[in-house]
């Protein structure tokens, strides 16, 4: 996004440099001084209103499918009985073509590729864009971050029949498609498309922290001799690390969460979470108890990530505005 | 790695001389200043690679006048791209992962070895970049598989690319090995950016000018057909009220929440809360909430209809009432979880406005509410509307939750699932290709006006 830039290097010594304890603590005083009782109720309102639904889907996970289908959520409170067969009912009982358990490991095989083949290319690409000067660098590079225009939805039928019957111009035909259909597990045409969609993003998040990585450095490498190959690998690649850190878990987050690239892209034994998680909770219809401890094995990942790299999460959050 | 004690020939930004390359380009036009030797071999270079460009679309042409071979078959050099999807594919999935992680980064190492040693100057760096120019490309073509009747014009195309990158690369401006490095650093991004958005947008764009097996031309019938028929029409009347609601909404409450939340005790604790819906998939977001809209006969389980029902209302199906009472509920959810995002942008921004500005408005008897919107406000601006344009772009593109909650039916379809639906369940590419060059025209003066700002953001640095 236009305005929204990661932390560069220069910028986070800075501040801890600035910060030291004593400004923290004065910090902290000014901050008590300010707080208000009203604020604060209001605020834990809202928190609690935001985090009813989830709760109550929550509390259904560990409710018998009996009493979760007759009776609300709610009366756990003077009803307490809970069991944890329903995780156990949810990752072995399939009803399309795959059971939740076997989808959530295609959700590891895919969004782990998925997020590692994009980010490597990327920084190649944004590499060139900030240390490589050449004719008509600036215009590409908006060009790219422009490409951003073009809904994911656009791009899904032709890439999808490139994929399966290849390239044909007026009727000749030049490269045949990929022929996976028989092939049991194949992520390949997702990995690609995932790499794909998460170019224009990369490209601009890693430019901008790779551009603002003083000239200085880059200059006595090469006059120590190194090239621009050694200078990505060692110099570039260990000094934007946070920046790829954080791109790396937004996008490692908005794959394992995508349906609609599943969708189109991943043949039948080879769907994520999501998608197997959609359909059954179409034939699982009102069987609640299931689909609540299905909806929370599929969203432990992304809180167990959010909760332990919260700031991490929310640096790339921040960059990542305007995925998709 | 070994460390040469010649430099380069190629030059990087920082020593100064790719600013010289520019100037002289400007300058080369005045014959006064720039030698005449130069200019006439940067003029000879030119006319060359025009000629083999000149080829290579004239080797393509005759590929196509060719014509059509029925019974041809693939070409392999006895492995390809496809066989080695299908090899992995057979695998255990958790045995892939490592397997390709190793290979990339396999093809990572090469790219990077060529990258530092071909631009070296010498006789061995030299038919080491040869080498690559012309295997690569051969090579690239070969892994795709070929036809038997267009083999020869790939390869002779592959060929000739290679023939103009490495002539290109030996005449260029900045020495030999520059042009190299450069293309081989983004060819990898230029490639999938080709294949997988540009080819692909054009591609839909020509659709949507032709019916439902993308045969027949049939000028705007299905841009007509988008806003005339009760799928069409009511995915964009939709889409439009998720484009206009959802930003205000989200951003609005995310604002209140943050200015409350930065007077509060317990900030972190607090914020964790809201935000936490943003890590959940729109998929798990949809399950949430239909367990929050249920409706049924009898005793409810749905905590909305049985707050209904304690005070004495009837039970609605909320995701089936019309008209837009079901959109209004799918918002909710698309809400429920932007507002985390909208609140920790702006959260950070309002720590952001100078604590002195509040003090000064104080001083002048300004009430809590006054500096709020006179001083806070002003000075999130560009906050507000770089979280306001990005939640308006994925209001625009949303697909998952009408997947999940509704499937679309009961008119609270939007473009983003329609069109996936149209060609899926219809498999009619005309009218889904429509539908996303709408979307696409939806998007556009948001991207423009980001655009817009990026560049300005330039100049002032």
């Amino acid at each position: 996004m236009a305005t929204v830039h990661l932390d560069t290097p220069a910028d986070t010594q800075a501040t801890q440099v600035v910060s030291g304890r004593a400004g923290r603590k004065a910090e902290r005083d000014a901050r008590k001084k300010l707080t208000s009782r009203g604020a604060t109720l209001a605020a834990a309102i809202i928190a609690v209103i935001w985090t009813i639904p989830t709760f109550g889907l929550f509390v259904t996970s560990f409710r018998p499918g009996a009493d979760s289908n007759t009776t609300g959520w709610w009366t756990v409170f003077v009803d307490p009985n809970f069991t944890l067969s329903n995780y156990f009912d949810a990752l072995t009982a399939g009803g399309t073509a795959l059971t939740l358990g076997e989808s959530f490991i295609n959700s590891l095989a895919i969004a782990i590729p998925a997020t590692l083949i994009p980010i490597a290319i990327a920084a190649l690409a944004a590499y060139a864009f900030a240390w490589i000067p050449f004719k008509g660098r600036s215009p590409l590079f908006v060009a790219v971050f422009a490409l951003q225009i073009v809904p994911i939805q656009m791009a899904l039928v032709p890439l999808l029949s490139l994929f399966s019957r290849g390239l044909t111009i007026a009727g000749v035909g030049i490269f045949p498609g990929f022929t996976l259909r028989d092939v049991e597990h194949s992520f390949a045409t997702v990995w690609i498309a995932h790499a794909i969609f998460a170019m224009p993003l990369a490209i601009f998040l890693l430019h901008n922290f790779i551009s603002e990585i003083p000239g200085e450095l880059i200059e006595a490498a090469r006059v120590d001799g190194a090239g621009h190959g050694q200078i990505f690998f060692r110099m570039i690649i260990p000094l934007a690390m946070p920046a790829i850190a954080s791109f790396a878990i937004f996008q490692f987050l908005w794959v394992w969460n995508d349906l609609l690239v599943a969708t189109i892209f991943a043949p039948s034994s080879s769907l994520p979470l999501t998608q197997t998680l959609n359909s059954l909770s179409g034939t699982w219809g009102d069987r609640w108890y299931l689909q609540s401890a299905g909806t929370f094995i599929s969203i432990i990942v992304p809180l167990i990530v959010f909760f332990a790299l919260q700031r991490f999460f929310v640096r790339g959050l921040l960059a990542g505005a305007t995925k998709g | 790695m070994p460390t040469p004690g010649i430099r380069p020939p190629s030059s990087p930004r920082c020593e100064g001389t790719g600013q010289k390359g520019r100037t002289m380009a400007t300058v080369s036009e005045q014959p006064i200043t720039a030698p005449r030797p130069a200019q006439l071999s940067r003029k000879v270079t030119g006319i060359i690679i025009l000629v083999a460009a000149i080829l290579v679309v004239a080797l393509f042409v005759f590929l196509l006048v060719g014509g059509p071979a029925d019974d041809a078959v693939p070409t392999t050099l006895g492995f390809s791209l496809n066989s080695f999807f299908v090899w992995i594919g057979a695998l255990n999935p958790l045995i892939q992962i490592p397997i390709v992680v190793v290979l990339f980064a396999a093809v990572v190492g090469v790219i990077l070895l060529l990258i530092e040693y071909a631009p070296r100057p010498g006789r061995a760096y030299f038919w080491m970049r040869l080498a690559a120019c012309f295997l690569i490309p051969v090579l690239a073509f070969m892994v795709l598989r070929p036809y038997q009747n267009s083999v020869v014009y790939v390869v002779g195309i592959a060929l000739l690319a290679g023939a103009i990158l490495f002539f290109a690369d030996y005449r260029a401006r900045e020495g030999a090995g520059y042009v190299f490095q450069l293309i081989v650093f983004m060819a990898p991004a230029a490639i999938l950016l080709l294949i997988g958005l540009i080819y692909p947008a054009i591609s839909t764009f020509v659709k949507s000018f032709f019916d439902k097996t993308g045969t027949q031309f049939v000028w705007f019938d299905n841009y007509v057909w988008t806003f005339t028929n009760p799928y069409g029409f009511w995915s964009v009347i939709n889409t439009l009220i998720w484009a206009l609601l959802a930003p205000t909404i989200a951003t609005a409450i995310g604002l209140v929440y943050a200015a409350f939340v930065d007077r509060a005790r317990g900030e972190k604790f607090l914020k964790l809360w809201v935000f936490m819906p943003v890590a959940i998939s729109f998929v798990g977001a949809g399950i949430i909430w239909k367990f929050v809209y249920d409706y049924r006969q009898g005793q409810q389980i749905g905590l909305l209809n049985a707050i209904i029902t304690w005070f004495g209302g009837e039970p609605v199906g909320w995701l089936d009432a019309q008209p837009l009472i079901n959109t209004f509920c799918l918002l909710a959810v698309f809400i429920w979880s932007q507002t985390g995002f909208a609140m920790v942008i702006l959260s950070a921004a309002i720590k952001a406005v100078p604590a002195d500005q509040h003090e000064a408005a104080q001083l002048d008897g300004a009430s809590a509410m006054q500096r709020f919107f006179n001083v806070t406000i002003p000075g999130i601006r560009s906050s507000l509307i770089v979280v306001l344009t990005t939640i308006t772009i994925a209001a625009l593109k949303v697909y998952d939750i009408v997947a999940v909650m509704t499937g679309g039916r009961s008119n609270s379809s939007v473009l983003g699932f329609e069109m996936v639906n149209q060609q899926q369940r219809f498999q009619s590419y005309g009218h889904s290709s429509a539908l996303a060059v709408v979307l696409f025209l939806f998007v556009l003066p948001l991207i423009i006006y980001n655009v817009v700002q990026m560049r300005k953001q330039k100049e002032i640095r």
